[in-house]
């Protein structure tokens, strides 16, 4: 049971939100936006959370889209994972997304709520820090690219949100593979993961679950895809250019962290390479 | 817009098993806790309210979710099944036949995911099959028998033949 109680709100458009926000927040109460929801009531019940006034944006029809327009696929925060996969429109986001928690709660946890999560793996993220994905943020006109609004999270201000999710159709459909492995079931955190696609020749590569936070790096990719040296030696040199320490936490210990990586990194060069 | 305020109790409409009820809440109750506690329906049950066990699971708008991560506010309009609508379902009988119980506490989660899944995927594969249950816990490690039981229910479903309605 939740032990404090709040406001409830659930706008039909996305200037309502934001106002209905920024009239809470003026006001002095703690206001968070909500989308599955998942991750709040779990934190709102063990009181790592609270808050005065929730927003849910279930109503708003951009946040529900999930089409292709003449360039782009569009993807509103708001539209669950499995969705996601089961309509098969950018299958790199929707095998990644397919790992994430159980098939029951993926009906509830949207792409919104995973890429703001406080956890942090947010693996929906990987696939589209690959892709060059856009974002469209409420309340702003013009779409910004991802990696404008992503620094080891999603930072925006107070009252604005992520409303959509904007892939170009050029990346749908490219080579890829995602892997994930867990400390000993089928779901669970990551010890790693590791999603890369095939763009122009070159090895696209992003990470969850290693490091503090998920990410690519061009560093990183850099190394990979210089083929001059044997792929072992590739692998071992990229990891010494990952932007933070590996993870040593209950799931794993960063040495046994390592291990795991290597072999994932190993059967994505042999998966992606051989696809050249 | 619905709106509830944060110091008062709101009174919303609920579609429950085919039923409308109207329900006396706090916006902060879950789902779970409303349909076991006002509407007496403790078929859903509260175990790690986490959305870990599966135990809560109920059907909303067709697709099997955890009644313990749902707000009853955000379900206002929605149309919700529990295990006690599920009276008729074959996969109960499937249970039984199949000895698929063993302390009974994760059965209403394990019938009602069955149920969707069935109805979602009449054609499901193992690997479907596997997928959709892994959302379910049974801690008495009766998994084999929760599988056979499934597995039945699909074999039947496949060998009824085709109504005038599906052709």
């Amino acid at each position: 049971m939740i032990p404090f109680n709040f406001e409830y709100y659930k706008p039909s458009t996305i200037t309502g939100a934001v106002e209905a926000f920024q009239t809470a927040h003026d006001l002095g109460q703690h206001t968070v936006y909500y989308s599955g929801g998942t991750e709040f009531i779990t934190f709102a019940r063990t009181n790592k959370l609270h808050a005065d006034v929730v927003i849910d944006l279930k109503g708003i029809p951009e946040c529900k889209a999930l089409e292709l327009d003449e360039n782009d696929l569009i993807i509103g925060t708001g539209v669950s994972l499995n969705k996601i996969s089961e309509s098969g429109l950018f299958p790199l986001l929707g095998e990644t997304v397919k790992r994430i928690a159980d098939h029951t709660s993926r009906n509830k946890i949207t792409l919104g709520g995973n890429l703001n999560s406080q956890l942090m793996y947010r693996e929906g993220i990987l696939p589209l820090l690959l892709a060059d994905a856009k974002v469209k943020i409420a309340g702003k006109d013009t779409p910004v690219a991802l990696d404008k609004v992503f620094h080891h999270e999603i930072t925006l201000e107070p009252s604005a949100f992520l409303a959509q999710i904007i892939v170009d159709q050029s990346y749908l459909k490219l080579p890829f593979s995602t892997m994930k492995r867990t400390r000993f079931s089928k779901v669970g955190y990551p010890v790693a993961t590791v999603a890369a696609l095939m763009k122009d020749e070159e090895l696209r590569i992003a990470f969850s679950g290693v490091c503090e936070f998920p990410f690519r790096s061009a560093d990183v990719e850099a190394i990979l895809n210089d083929t001059s040296m044997p792929a072992e030696n590739r692998i071992e040199e990229a990891i010494t250019y990952f932007p933070a320490p590996l993870v040593h936490d209950m799931h794993a210990s960063a040495e046994y962290r390592r291990f795991v990586l290597k072999n994932l990194m190993t059967e994505t060069l042999h998966a992606l390479e051989a696809a050249k | 817009m619905i709106l509830s305020h944060n110091t008062s109790k709101a009174i919303i409409p609920l579609l429950v098993n085919g039923k409308n009820h109207d329900v006396v809440i706090r916006s902060a109750d879950t789902l779970l806790h409303t349909l076991r506690d006002q509407l007496g329906l403790t078929g859903a049950k509260q175990a790690c309210e986490n959305g870990d066990c599966g135990a809560c699971t109920v059907i909303v708008n067709g697709e099997p979710t955890h009644a313990c991560l749902s707000l009853t506010i955000e379900s206002a309009t929605e149309s919700i099944t529990t295990i006690e609508g599920l009276a008729d379902s074959p996969v109960q009988q499937a249970f039984v036949d199949n000895w698929a119980i063993q302390c009974g506490y994760c059965t209403p989660g394990f019938v009602v995911n069955c149920h969707a899944l069935m109805e979602r995927h009449p054609d499901a594969d193992d690997k479907t099959i596997e997928e959709w249950m892994q959302s379910n816990l049974c801690r008495c490690t009766g998994y084999h028998e929760i599988k056979e039981a499934i597995q039945s229910v699909l074999r039947t479903k496949k060998d009824l033949p085709s109504t005038n309605e599906d052709q």
